[in-house]
């Protein structure tokens, strides 16, 4: 008998950042830290913003490039457009 | 053993509660809501572990292969639309080799929407993995019950145990329901070999490449053709310790051993099928019935077996395949296909949505036969 089971957990082995095209890339300087790309990121590769927090108490989000496929809903979502899509190059 | 003068919906979910199931997960659909209403007030008497009211069937399917994933003997019980509605979840539960039953009361499929009886509901899951046994009456329904909870577990596999609504689930009969402790004696506890633990984690149901895929559905596929000696098996196992069979287990020969017309069918109208044998034989007719008993996996060779040195065959089934040949008969022309005189094999689509077939019906249908032309027909 066949049974199709897996060892779990194995998705952290499959780095799907190399499926990126585009990158995301924050600036820093124009962040507000709302929060808005971590809470929409669909992987989630978004962390850190510490939404809990009051605006002033909080980091700036961090991005998982190893994981980020580019899709691009954190820079459509980001209220003030500090989030460039900026196309992977070698 | 206990004889009670008893629906059969009611009949066969004492039948269930006896085999001890750790989970039952249901939705109520008409006309199998009497098995589920049952199994829920046994939990509230605290007779069942563990009753899940889902919101929906395929709610009730994905919580069963959850249960039945982490190691516990699983139970469903509906009809018709429900059964549609659980699709995927059913392809899945095969897939994943889980050895739930589902209780089946057979109901058409809308449009129009109807609530009475054909087969057509279950025999659309006919190439799902699920073995699917048929019954004529409420007896045989009680009975398949703890059968179907040995089979599944005895070879990895779900089984559907299919009883027509109204006819069967509704009708008041005398009854022999085993009792907790006999079905203790037959059905062993539930161990599978593999199940969901945390302290061995494993991902269940599993994808697998286009290399392996294949793999799978072969091993399935093979797993099935073989399931039907344990079905065998273990009606034979039943038929000894209550004293109660059903032809082979996979099919019944009614008075057709020396029969020259012989009508193939299933379900609750093989009871007035076997009546208008009778009739027939009264004035002389050689004919008979084969009342097939296992839909999946066919029993080939034992309807050629039981077929071959007839002249006329007649299918009569409750479901179809629209614009195609019906089911039931596809299966019985290619049976009979490698018999050395092949007899002519017509096809009769009735029954559905609840059209009655009367005594009178099959009499008809037996005329018909007569003639001795390949028909084609819905009655």
């Amino acid at each position: 008998m066949l049974l199709p089971i897996a060892k779990p957990g194995t998705s952290r082995e499959n780095k799907t950042g190399s499926w990126r095209s585009q990158r995301p890339e924050t600036d820093t300087k124009k962040c507000v830290k709302c929060g808005m790309c971590e809470l929409f990121c669909p992987e989630p590769c978004i962390t850190g913003v510490e939404m809990g927090k009051k605006p002033q108490e909080r980091s700036f989000p961090k991005t998982d490039y190893d994981y980020c496929k580019g899709c691009g809903v954190c820079a459509n979502v980001c209220p003030v457009k500090c989030i460039k899509m900026v196309p992977e190059e070698k | 053993m206990a004889r009670k003068t008893v629906e059969g919906s009611f009949a066969v979910a004492e039948a269930v509660k006896n085999c001890e199931p750790d989970v039952a997960a249901c939705y109520p659909i008409t006309p199998s809501t009497h098995v589920a209403e049952e199994l829920a007030s046994f939990y509230a008497n605290g007779e069942i572990k563990a009753y899940i009211a889902t919101e929906a069937e395929l709610s009730s399917m994905s919580a069963c292969i959850g249960a039945s994933a982490a190691g516990s003997r699983t139970v469903t019980v509906t009809s018709s639309q429900g059964m549609a509605l659980m699709h995927e979840a059913v392809y899945n539960a095969a897939g994943m080799r889980l050895p739930i039953v589902m209780i089946v009361g057979n109901r058409s499929l809308s449009a129009p929407l109807n609530i009475w009886n054909d087969w057509q509901d279950s025999v659309t899951e006919r190439d799902s993995g699920w073995i699917q046994i048929y019954c004529e009456n409420g007896q045989e329904a009680t009975d398949a019950v703890p059968q179907a909870f040995k089979i599944a577990e005895a070879v990895s596999l779900p089984v559907m145990v299919c009883f027509d609504g109204f006819y069967i689930t509704h009708a008041v009969e005398p009854i022999d329901v085993p009792s907790l402790e006999e079905v203790k004696k037959f059905l062993p506890p539930f161990r599978p070999a593999v199940k969901l633990d945390p302290k061995n984690p494993m991902s269940m149901g599993e994808y697998a490449f286009p290399a392996h895929y294949q793999l799978f559905r072969d091993d399935l596929q093979k797993d099935m053709v073989a399931s039907e000696k344990k079905v065998k098996e273990i009606h034979d196992e039943y038929a000894k310790m209550f004293g109660r069979s059903y032809g082979s287990g996979v099919l019944e020969e009614y008075r057709s051993q020396d029969a020259e017309s012989v009508l193939v069918s299933m379900g609750s109208v093989c009871g007035n099928a076997k009546e208008a044998v009778d009739q027939l034989r009264a004035k002389g007719e050689k004919v008979g019935l084969v009342r097939l008993r296992l839909l999946r996996p066919f029993p080939y060779a034992a309807v050629a077996k039981a077929l071959e040195g007839k002249k006329i065959v007649g299918v009569f089934e409750k479901s179809y395949s629209l614009g195609a040949l019906p089911p039931l008969y596809g299966e019985v022309l290619a049976a009979a296909a490698d018999l050395k005189s092949r007899p002519v094999i017509s096809s009769f689509v009735g029954g559905l949505g609840g059209k009655d077939v009367t005594v009178g019906n099959v009499l008809e249908l037996y005329g018909k036969m007569k003639q001795g032309k390949k028909l084609v027909e819905w009655v």
